[in-house]
């Protein structure tokens, strides 16, 4: 008994004494990378001068953080993770019978949406909840469709592209020209939009028909970038770098959402604020990426949607059994690039302001970021990504109280991409195939008999 | 003597410069069983890719049914009911087994889908047990099966398999040349093979034709080939020093 007491014992501070050792290689690997980045920083001063500011402080306050967090990942974290392991491969398989809310997620997630706004709106107040239907709910439900969009074609077509905000831009700029130009309304103009953005996801399609992989990335990509430097250098129409501003916004029915006696606010005998606004664009944008998943999931069980997952698995294949893989590669292009340009003109109506700033390579780069990380194909994942990086990247704004551990200079929003980027690298090791890796068949000869996932549950092949 | 149901002639294939066909006449009537037997890098896939029109040949001609298909699409020749089981099977490996069936389906857009999913599953029991199973999870055999079943729910006039016996234990290839036998026997599907395992070939089929260097060197029915002394010096006892 003695025996078994010490030896656990002495396991105990062997252990210690290896997360002591692995807590200061990851602090001196932490010293290493951020000293240049963290520790010292150029500025300059009222002469234009360059200064170098020494951050001491703040660099510690890093290589503190990585030691500790190394400490406890070895010392505590990957033991429990180990125990868990041995436990579940000693238990016997027990068919996990999912929980209502893992079957009902979709439509739960739908009803909480729907009820969002009033929610913000009873607790936080007219004013109060601006923010969080604006920055939390509109900007993170734009990248769900868009990511829902670009899905079409990385995701079920297989067709890596990484010039997807250039469909994106199409569509913003359609509204906001043919708005300022020929004074026509949004509803008439989201259709145009769509339409104008699908043809040029034809265009795109034509050259690249014959690519695929690293190549077929490569054309996108740069096809991403000429549509950006024709909105800078094209001034007499778009205004080059200005933008276009003064866009006109959308109306529901005819109402206006504006001061005026028939506007909005007058008409319900509501008190003028721009938050009705924000909370009519809110359900305009649930709306639209509710419409890009169910057509998604419609076409999923349609023959031009089985032929997209079938060319992402072999091309060749798909040739031999008498699909034509030149139509089915140029309505995938069309089909994602349409549901961009819905989301283009929609960020356009938003914002009443668009610039070729808005539509850099960066910005396909999350869009794929998401898809990627939600796992390709599943919308559910994709969505719950999409919530999780922009969603993210909102409240680091929020977060104040990082000033006190890291100094009153300390600008959360500033390490934004470094986040990002370690929220990727963590959820690649962690999920190789992202949150939700698995596909859902579509097709069943009797009743399906397990039902998991969300978006596939009303069909019966 | 009716006309052939697939007829090439004098095809010659280039990959770039390099000629892999040099003129080939090759003839499959209705209801046989055809095969095409030769060494690695004799030229026989790509006989077979000709076909189905990729690569497409240089010269020389390929009708189906009377109709030149030489220079048709890939699809569109598929869209003859002209079947193929392509070399290393090329199954959709992330789709489940009904799934990589439907796809084989849809020329006719899926209308006898579960009337030919029956037929395929009777040939092939094993693909019943694994409908659910993505096409990637199954062995090599049942990849096969597969990768045959597929091809046949497009109901073709001519089936084109590629090396079916390609990596499989002899007892499955066993099972796989009987289904192609059941399948001509029972339903007059007319089959071109090509095969390297000459012996399970030439018992199969009704005729025969063994290429080397892009060039038809031989041919007639399965059985005098297999006792022409050349044939067997060459491919069936090579091995066997």
């Amino acid at each position: 008994m003695a025996n078994v007491a010490s030896t656990t014992a002495s396991a105990g501070s062997e252990l210690t004494a290896r997360a002591l050792r692995e807590a200061v290689f990851a602090g001196l690997i932490s010293l290493g990378l951020f000293i240049l980045f963290v520790g010292l920083e150029t500025t300059q001063n009222i002469r234009n001068e360059l200064v170098l500011n020494q951050r001491w402080g703040l660099l510690a306050t890093f290589v503190v953080i990585a030691m500790v967090g190394r400490f406890l990942m070895v010392a505590y974290v990957q033991p429990r993770l180990a125990q868990r392991k041995a436990a579940k491969a000693a238990a016997p398989d027990v068919v996990k019978e999912e929980g209502f809310f893992s079957r009902n997620f979709s439509a739960i997630a739908i009803v909480a949406l729907i009820l969002y706004p009033p929610v913000v709106l009873a607790l936080t107040g007219v004013q109060g909840s601006l923010k969080w239907v604006d920055n939390f709910g509109i900007q993170i439900l734009i990248y769900v469709m868009l990511a829902w969009g670009l899905n079409i074609v990385v995701g079920l077509a297989g067709l890596l592209d990484l010039g997807y905000v250039a469909f994106y831009a199409v569509g913003a700029y359609s509204y906001a020209l043919l708005s300022s130009y020929f004074g026509l309304s949004f509803w008439v103009l989201l259709p145009v939009a769509g339409l104008l953005a699908a043809c040029w996801g034809v265009v795109l399609g034509f050259p690249v028909l014959r690519l695929r992989g690293d190549y077929l990335a490569i054309v996108t990509l740069a096809f991403g970038e000429i549509i950006r430097l024709v909105l800078i250098n094209w001034t007499e129409v778009t205004k080059g770098t200005f933008g276009v501003s003064g866009i006109a916004k959308a109306t529901l029915f005819g109402i206006k959402f504006d001061a005026t006696k028939t506007g909005f606010a007058a008409l319900f005998g509501l008190p003028m604020s721009s938050a009705y606004y924000k909370i009519f664009l809110f359900y305009l944008i649930l709306g639209l990426a509710l419409l890009t998943a169910f057509v998604t999931i419609r076409l999923r069980r349609m023959p031009i949607g089985r032929a997209w997952e079938a060319l992402r698995e072999d091309e060749i294949a798909c040739r031999s059994l008498g699909i034509n893989t030149v139509t089915t590669k140029l309505t995938a292009f069309a089909t994602g690039a349409m549901f961009g340009g819905f989301a283009g003109s929609f960020f356009a109506v938003r914002q009443g302001f668009v610039s070729p700033e808005s539509f850099v390579f960066l910005e396909s780069a999350v869009i794929l970021a998401i898809v990627v990380l939600g796992g390709m194909g599943s919308l559910t994942g994709i969505a719950i990504a999409a919530a999780v990086m922009i969603g993210g990247t909102e409240i680091l704004r929020e977060l104040a109280f990082l000033k006190l551990v890291f100094g009153p200079n300390f600008t959360p929003e500033l390490y934004r991409m470094l986040i990002f980027g370690l929220a990727m690298v963590v959820v690649m090791v962690w999920k190789p195939r992202g949150f939700v890796g698995s596909r859902e068949p579509t097709a069943f000869l009797h009743k399906r008999k397990a039902v998991s996932g969300s978006f596939t549950k009303e069909g019966h092949g | 003597m009716t006309a052939p149901l697939l007829h090439v002639r004098g095809v010659e294939t280039y990959y770039g410069n390099i000629r892999a066909l040099n003129g080939v006449d090759v003839e499959v009537h209705r209801g046989e069983i055809v095969s095409l037997i030769g060494a690695n890098g004799a030229g026989k896939s790509t006989l077979m890719m000709t076909i189905c029109g990729s690569p497409q040949a240089r010269t020389g001609s390929v009708h189906f049914e009377g109709q030149d298909i030489t220079r048709l699409p890939t699809h569109e020749i598929a869209r003859l009911r002209i079947a193929q089981s392509p070399e290393g099977r090329r199954i959709f490996p992330r789709m489940t087994v009904l799934e990589n069936l439907q796809m084989g389906a849809s020329l006719d857009e899926l209308k006898h889908f579960k009337e030919d999913v029956e037929k395929v599953f009777t040939l092939f029991p094993r693909l019943k047990e694994r409908q659910a199973q993505r096409g990637g999870t199954l062995s090599g055999g049942e990849q096969q099966m597969l990768s045959i079943g597929r091809a046949l729910m497009a109901r073709p006039k001519l089936l084109l398999l590629d090396e079916p016996s390609l990596g499989l234990a002899p007892l499955i290839v066993k099972g796989i040349f009987d289904a192609i036998k059941k399948l001509n026997k029972q339903e007059g599907l007319t089959v071109f093979l090509v095969e390297q395992n000459a012996f399970g070939a030439l018992k199969l089929s009704d005729r025969a034709y063994v290429l080397v260097n892009g060039r038809v060197t031989m041919s007639g029915t399965g059985k005098d080939l297999l006792a022409n002394p050349e044939v067997r010096a060459a491919y069936l006892e090579g091995g066997r020093h």
